[in-house]
């Protein structure tokens, strides 16, 4: 098994003490984002990103951070569901339906267990199936032409939304938004300059980091200038752990068809980690039927979906590895990252940065058991973070933040154009423009412009080309019905997902 | 180690109190004009590092990042903000003058700097997959004059670029015309492109030496000619060079420094001195073995002119091509 030896390897990058501290800290840090409402994990990892330059990592380092932050994120997402009834971010949303239900039966510490260990099984579950599928998809890439990566751009695009997105119209806007960032600076198909009038630091085209920090991380600091600045929540109580260890066996099969259908979510455009947690959930309610007393408190009602979204968190990453093309706006972000460290994800990185693919993977792993363990003796820790305002981590974000993007490139220009991200994104937000599609498409608009170019002169300007070979062919069938499926499907499953939510009687 | 570094200072030492009546005292800064990772980074550390060892400087080199516009930025701080500057190196490569050429640089040209010396060079190549049917440079170069559009290349840089440069370079030594003809597709980076190679999307690749070993030794990339004058030693000396094949092409990616035009003679001098020591140093013949850089040194007196013909020369075949006007 030529696998099992990188991953050795990758064990052996991961278990250095230096590596090791950082997904540590990251885990940590990660289910401190999650379980904070508002804070996503793309946001998470935005914020993120500037610290791993500060601190000058080197790229393994930097990744194995990052990954144990998006980890983390998922894990943390799930605290505040249980507790107060909001979600932590948005895949932990149906971990609302019996967490909080069960928190009000007394039984938080239980919930807060079981999920811990609910979102262990899913990890592994799609770790697994990651280190099944990546190194196979990334030989098959090989076989991608321009052609074939333009389709297959399309088909990212065409999934933006998602199947259970609000507002298409939105998605698009913010989409264009990111393509029309991403064409300033030099065209390299041509060699000549778009929209850069003559300013020297625009030649080489917006930096995606800066657009990542901004939109995220400095829209998030504005936001929470505008709504938090005061005290911090109510202290919540845990009470005791009363979970037996025959419950946790009994709630195995419900964790293991979460993880499993969480990480195909995860792996396919468009649906992510959201809808793998729902289409868990939803599953566990239809195996067992009467059986269970969902949406009162059933245990299986918090295993299933953290099992589905913490499945999906990793079969998110197969697509973004082997292929370069994100399935979800947190993957975005460490793509974003891994370009900025002069890494091209596909199948030349499994072979040229083979330490750190692996080395990620195996982050992933062990982030995973220390994610289990600082998740169950030390929930009472995080619960307590809860209710620490705001105001103090604040000014913490915002150094970081600064000091990170100037020691990139020492440039105060930069820093204003953070700024000016920032500041946009505080607005886009308030007009509710989602800010994923921006970064999509700030990262992928060049990527299908160069791909088209590139498909048009290798058939002369035949445009056919474009839908000649089989995969080709598949790939459009793909965007095309990602592109209709939200109108014929979007709006049952999303009223579903409501009326599960109205259901759960004691939500407000 | 103490007495061959006791020595080195004592040499240094000498040779600042000989004829030179300038030495740099206190921090040397060197400018790399892009960001920490990169080759400019690379040129700006290890040199510092070995400056130091050799005690050809007394204080420290510090690397200072400026990247933007391809090295522009960086290039406009130093003639606007910097010219005087005693003790400012700023690393460059082919890069530099490739976009000095094209005039990517507003209103800047080659002779607003004193161009200092180089440390080496990365040699040019072109390579095809290892199921292609060309099995040498001339077979490929034949198909591109019987029909400039019947081979496609990649290359990791924007059209006109060094990579795409090289093409051109190699099909006018071979005799092709219509070289705005020929097909070139620019990736990201050299990775990109010999992946689209190896994969068969795309017919062959343009890229510099250093960036084929991985490919090259797993088998997957059949290289047809490295762009160099000679054979290029150690593991790379199986390989043919263009010219051996009948076509007088050579591209070198070289690495070295300019500084200030407005700098004190004495201590152009002590530079060009400086970097001439440092590249005949054992330590610096380490670096070059273990990152890949193959001797490329002209002489201090005619790095300026090599550098001069090297701009006229990219900037005749980008107006060849249509890329100048």
């Amino acid at each position: 098994m030529e696998t099992l030896g990188f991953l050795m390897d990758g064990f052996a990058v991961a278990f250095t003490p230096y590596n090791l501290m950082f997904a540590l800290f990251g885990a940590f840090v990660g289910t401190l984002i999650g379980c904070l409402p508002g804070l996503g994990p793309a946001n998470g990892v935005a914020i993120l990103i500037p610290l791993a330059f500060t601190l000058g990592l080197p790229p393994e380092t930097a990744m194995i951070l990052l990954t144990a932050v998006y980890a983390g994120a998922m894990y943390g997402g799930r605290i505040s569901s249980i507790l107060l009834n909001i979600p932590g971010d948005e895949p932990a949303m149906m971990t609302c339906l019996d967490g909080y239900p069960m928190a009000r039966n007394g039984r938080a510490a239980d919930a807060l267990a079981a999920s811990a260990i609910a979102s262990f099984t899913g990890s592994l579950i799609g770790t697994i199936g990651l280190i099944m599928l990546a190194p196979i998809l990334a030989r098959f890439a090989l076989t991608f032409g321009p052609a074939e990566y333009f389709a297959l751009f399309l088909l990212a695009f065409a999934t933006l939304g998602g199947i259970t997105g609000k507002n298409p119209m939105k998605t698009v806007i913010a989409a264009t938004l990111g393509i029309m960032i991403s064409t300033v600076g030099i065209d390299i198909s041509t060699g000549t300059q778009r929209y850069t009038f003559n300013v020297l630091e625009l030649y080489e085209g917006i930096d995606f980091i800066l657009a990542i920090v901004g939109l995220f991380a400095i829209s998030e600091l504005l936001f929470f200038v505008e709504h938090r600045m005061g005290g911090g929540r109510d202290k919540v109580s845990v009470g005791k752990l009363s979970l037996t260890f025959k419950e946790i066996v009994s709630t195995l099969p419900s964790q293991f068809r979460g993880g499993v259908l969480g990480f195909i979510a995860g792996v396919l455009p468009g649906a992510g980690a959201s809808l793998g947690s729902f289409i868990s959930y939803t599953l566990e309610k239809q195996v067992l039927g009467k059986k269970g007393k969902f949406g009162e408190g059933d245990i299986r009602g918090v295993v299933a979906p953290e099992a589905g979204n913490n499945g999906a968190s990793s079969g998110a990453l197969v697509p973004m590895l082997t292929l370069g093309v994100p399935g979800s706006g947190t993957t975005a972000v460490l793509l974003a990252m891994l370009i900025s460290l002069n890494i091209t994800p596909g199948p030349l990185m499994f072979t040229q940065n083979a330490d750190i693919v692996w080395g990620v993977i195996a982050a992933l792993l062990i982030g995973n058991v220390l994610l289990l363990v600082l998740n169950i003796p030390m929930v009472g820790f995080f619960v307590k973070l809860l209710s620490v305002p705001p105001m103090y981590l604040l000014p913490i974000v915002t150094m970081v933040a600064f000091v990170g993007i100037y020691s990139i490139s020492h440039s105060t220009f930069d820093l204003y154009f953070m700024v000016v991200f920032g500041v946009a994104g505080f607005f886009l937000r308030k007009l509710e423009i989602p800010l994923v599609p921006i970064i999509l498409g700030l990262l992928l608009g060049p990527e299908m412009e160069k791909n088209l170019g590139h498909a048009l002169v290798l058939s002369d300007g035949d445009w056919s080309i474009l839908w000649q070979s089989g995969l080709a062919k598949g790939l459009w069938l793909v965007a095309g019905l990602g592109l209709i499926l939200p109108y014929l499907v979007g709006p049952i499953l999303r009223r579903r997902m409501r009326n599960a939510i109205k259901e759960s009687p004691v939500s407000d | 180690m103490f007495i061959k570094r006791s020595l080195c200072f004592a040499a240094a030492a000498v040779f600042s109190m000989s004829a030179m009546a300038w030495q740099p005292s206190g921090k040397v800064e060197c400018l790399a004009p892009a960001d920490p990772g990169g080759g400019w980074d690379f040129t700006c550390r290890s040199v510092g590092n070995v400056m130091q060892e050799l005690g050809l400087v007394d204080g420290s080199v510090q690397t200072v990042n400026m990247a933007g516009a391809g090295g522009g930025v960086a290039y406009a701080h130093t003639v606007s903000k910097r010219a005087d500057d005693n003790k400012l190196l700023v690393a460059a490569s082919t890069a530099t003058t490739t976009r000095l050429a094209q005039k990517q640089f507003p209103k800047m040209t080659a002779d607003m700097v004193t161009w200092v010396g180089a440390l080496g060079a990365d040699y040019g190549v072109i390579a095809v997959g290892k199921n292609s049917k060309y099995q040498n440079l001339n077979e490929l170069m034949d198909a591109v004059k019987a029909d400039p559009r019947s081979v496609k290349f990649a290359g990791g840089s924007a059209r006109g670029g060094w990579d795409h440069l090289k093409v051109l370079i190699a099909a006018k030594a071979a005799g092709a015309d219509k070289l705005p003809r020929i097909p070139y597709l620019s990736y990201n980076n050299g990775g990109e492109a010999m992946t689209q190679v190896v994969g068969g999307q795309v017919d062959a690749f343009t890229g510099d030496i250093s960036e084929t070993t991985g490919f090259m030794e797993s088998g997957d990339l059949r290289i047809l000619a490295v762009l160099a004058d000679e054979r290029l030693p150690g593991k790379f000396s199986d390989l043919p060079t263009a010219k051996e094949q009948g076509i007088d092409a050579v591209g070198p990616n070289w690495r070295g420094f300019y500084m200030p035009k407005g700098a004190d003679e004495e201590a152009r001098k002590y530079w060009v001195e400086a970097v001439d020591k440092l590249y005949n140093s054992e330590e610096w013949r380490k670096i070059m073995a273990s990152n890949g850089l193959i001797p490329f040194h002209p002489p201090a007196d005619q790095f300026e002119s090599f550098v001069k013909n090297q701009v006229q020369d990219i900037e005749n075949l980008s107006r060849e091509i249509g890329l100048l006007k």
